[in-house]
């Protein structure tokens, strides 16, 4: 088996908010099946990196990007990429828990819905919600209530039904944003668990500010400052033998 | 010294304190003062032997000024204000929530800005002004376009009406749907949503009741309309049959005749009593509305 297989490659990306350059030039690989956690400083451009995966940056009218990003082979920035088909492959979960305001069983379902091609069957949904809120670890607290509005669940059931739903549409790679920051220590611990069980079969990009999650719950980390990459190296090497200096004045603490 | 000054202010915070309270106090006060005035000038005539409630709600025959046989029947006049305001939503739902859409989700920046400031000049126009585009500009438009006599009938009225309960329905729509939290939009898109399935699956359901409620308020303006229907419907008391039948409405019956009448004759009483009719219609629509509202704060 090769540990080579790379889920994402970036090629020179630099990223524009109008005139403000917020990525200076990233190159990177993530490899398949990892989870790999991007930490740096407030601003230093995390989330901007992670939603250039995906290409909601683009929401933002002034958005400008140059470079060449790289999933499972193929540029994302070539003209006759299907963003659709781009979102479909690459889940993504949010700082704060984003259910959508309708039940339960509808946000898990939500994605196949809209990607349907055809009706489908009821069996199918139902199965593919016991599916992926068995996997989110969910299913034997909430089977029984369903129909429920999901914005009334505690944050972590939440997150994890924010998980979940990205899960029915077989997902390559999933992209999260400081998922734990809304949550306790108890949901964080939650959420590390389930990224771990998930783990292998997905691809995981985890933003993180805290260094403690960082090393507990990934493989690889990313470092970045200003809009760069400093270093990418496996979690324990970066930790504990950092190459550049920067990046080990950052573990140490001594920027914010 | 400071003594002084802290015992002025506090009179003067006391004196303000008090002002407010009466401008919301008077509130309550006009709203009653004006119910009470209309019951006091139309109420009489239920007691007179003359005239029959039921009558009045259910005959269509309006004879107000009749030396033999006068007959207050409102039933025609009721379907006119029904018919209007009715085909008047048909055109005015669809186009208001549409723009409220368009304004909200597909517009940025100048755009936006323009549009916003247009819908509100539309809202400026006083009806009188849209009764003479009534008359002037749609009656013909409406005679060679569909080939009828008149031009003065249930259509026209009802576009015009369509036209001034627009706006109120674009920015209150637009409200509700600015309510809707960013991160429904972005977590939908993220899914792969495309624009419309998420207007349609998300904001839609997300927004309904302020939606519901932009819409009724644009009732609650076409069923109080005067003027502007006044001038378009062609004021003939029957039940229209048709879009292209002229009708009269109960508030235009109440603008044109008012005038002519002696005080505290039946006929008087009778516009009065109208004037109730009405209000008790919009009386409901508004308290739909507001249950409507209360029910989005609630969520
Ligand atoms: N939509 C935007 N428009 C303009 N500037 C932005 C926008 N989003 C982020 N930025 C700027 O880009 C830089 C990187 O932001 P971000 O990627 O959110 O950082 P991080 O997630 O590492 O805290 C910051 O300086 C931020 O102010
Ligand atoms: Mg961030």
């Amino acid at each position: 088996m090769s540990d080579a297989r790379l889920s994402i490659t970036t090629r020179d990306v630099k990223l524009w908010y109008g005139k403000f350059q917020a990525l200076k030039g990233i190159n990177v690989d993530i490899k398949h099946g990892k989870i790999t956690s991007l930490i740096g400083p407030s601003g230093c451009g995390k989330t901007t990196l992670l939603r250039c995966f995906n290409r909601v940056n683009e929401r933002y009218g002034n958005v400008t990007t140059t470079g060449e990003i790289k999933l499972l082979g193929k540029n994302i920035y070539d003209p006759d990429v299907s963003l659709i088909e781009l979102r479909k492959a690459v889940g993504m979960v949010f700082q704060r828990p984003n259910p959508l305001p309708l039940s339960i069983y509808e946000n898990v379902v939500f994605g196949l819905r809209i990607h349907a091609e055809k009706s489908l069957s009821r069996g199918d949904l139902d199965d593919a919600v016991e599916k992926a809120l068995t996997e989110t670890g969910l299913w034997s607290d909430l089977k029984d209530r369903l129909n429920d509005r999901a914005i009334n669940l505690q944050l972590e059931q939440q997150q994890k039904l924010c998980i979940a739903r990205l899960l029915p549409l077989k997902p390559e790679i999933i992209l999260m944003d400081e998922p734990c920051s809304a949550l306790d220590v108890d949901g964080t611990r939650a959420i590390e668990e389930l990224m771990w069980s998930l783990a292998g079969r997905y691809t995981i990009v985890i933003v993180t500010h805290n260094m403690a999650q960082a090393r507990r719950a990934s493989d690889e980390t990313i470092f970045m400052l200003l809009g760069e990459l400093i270093e990418h190296a496996r979690t324990e090497d970066l930790f504990l033998t950092p190459r550049d200096s920067r990046t080990s004045e950052y573990i140490e603490g001594r920027y914010g | 010294m400071t003594g002084s000054r802290s015992t002025l202010s506090i009179y003067g915070e006391k004196a303000i304190e008090l002002l407010i309270r009466l401008c919301g106090v008077s509130a309550i006060i006009f709203v009653f003062a004006i119910f009470f005035f209309v019951f006091r000038e139309g109420a009489p005539i239920l007691a007179s032997k003359d005239f029959s409630l039921g009558k009045f709600l259910t005959s269509t025959e309006w004879y107000p000024t009749s030396m033999s046989n006068v007959r207050f029947g409102t039933l025609a006049l009721l379907a006119g204000t029904l018919s209007v305001t009715g085909v008047a939503m048909l055109i005015a739902v669809p186009f208001g929530l549409g723009a409220a859409i368009f304004v909200s989700e597909f517009c940025t920046g100048k755009v936006r800005e323009i549009l916003k400031i247009v819908i509100e000049l539309l809202a400026a126009i006083p009806s009188i002004v849209w009764g003479f585009i009534g008359l002037t500009v749609m009656n013909p438009i409406i005679q060679n376009l569909f080939h009828v006599p008149v031009g003065l009938n249930v259509l026209n009225a009802a576009i015009l009406l369509a036209l001034m309960s627009i706006p109120v329905m674009v920015s209150i729509g637009e409200d509700a749907l600015k309510a809707v939290p960013d991160s429904y939009r972005e977590g939908a898109l993220a899914l792969g949503a495309t624009r419309w399935q998420i207007i349609w699956r998300v904001l839609l359901p997300a927004a309904k009741n302020g939606l519901l409620a932009a819409v009724l308020l644009g009732v609650g303006r076409a069923v109080g309309e005067t003027m502007a229907v006044l001038m378009a419907t062609g004021h003939a008391v029957q039940i229209p049959h048709s879009i292209f039948d002229s009708c009269r409405t109960l508030t235009a019956t109440i603008a044109a005749e008012l005038g002519e009448t002696r005080e505290h004759s039946p006929h008087y009483q009778v516009l009065f009593l109208i004037g109730i009719l009405l209000f008790t219609i919009t009386f409901i629509v508004n308290l739909i509305a507001d249950f409507v509202v209360k029910g989005v704060r609630k969520k």
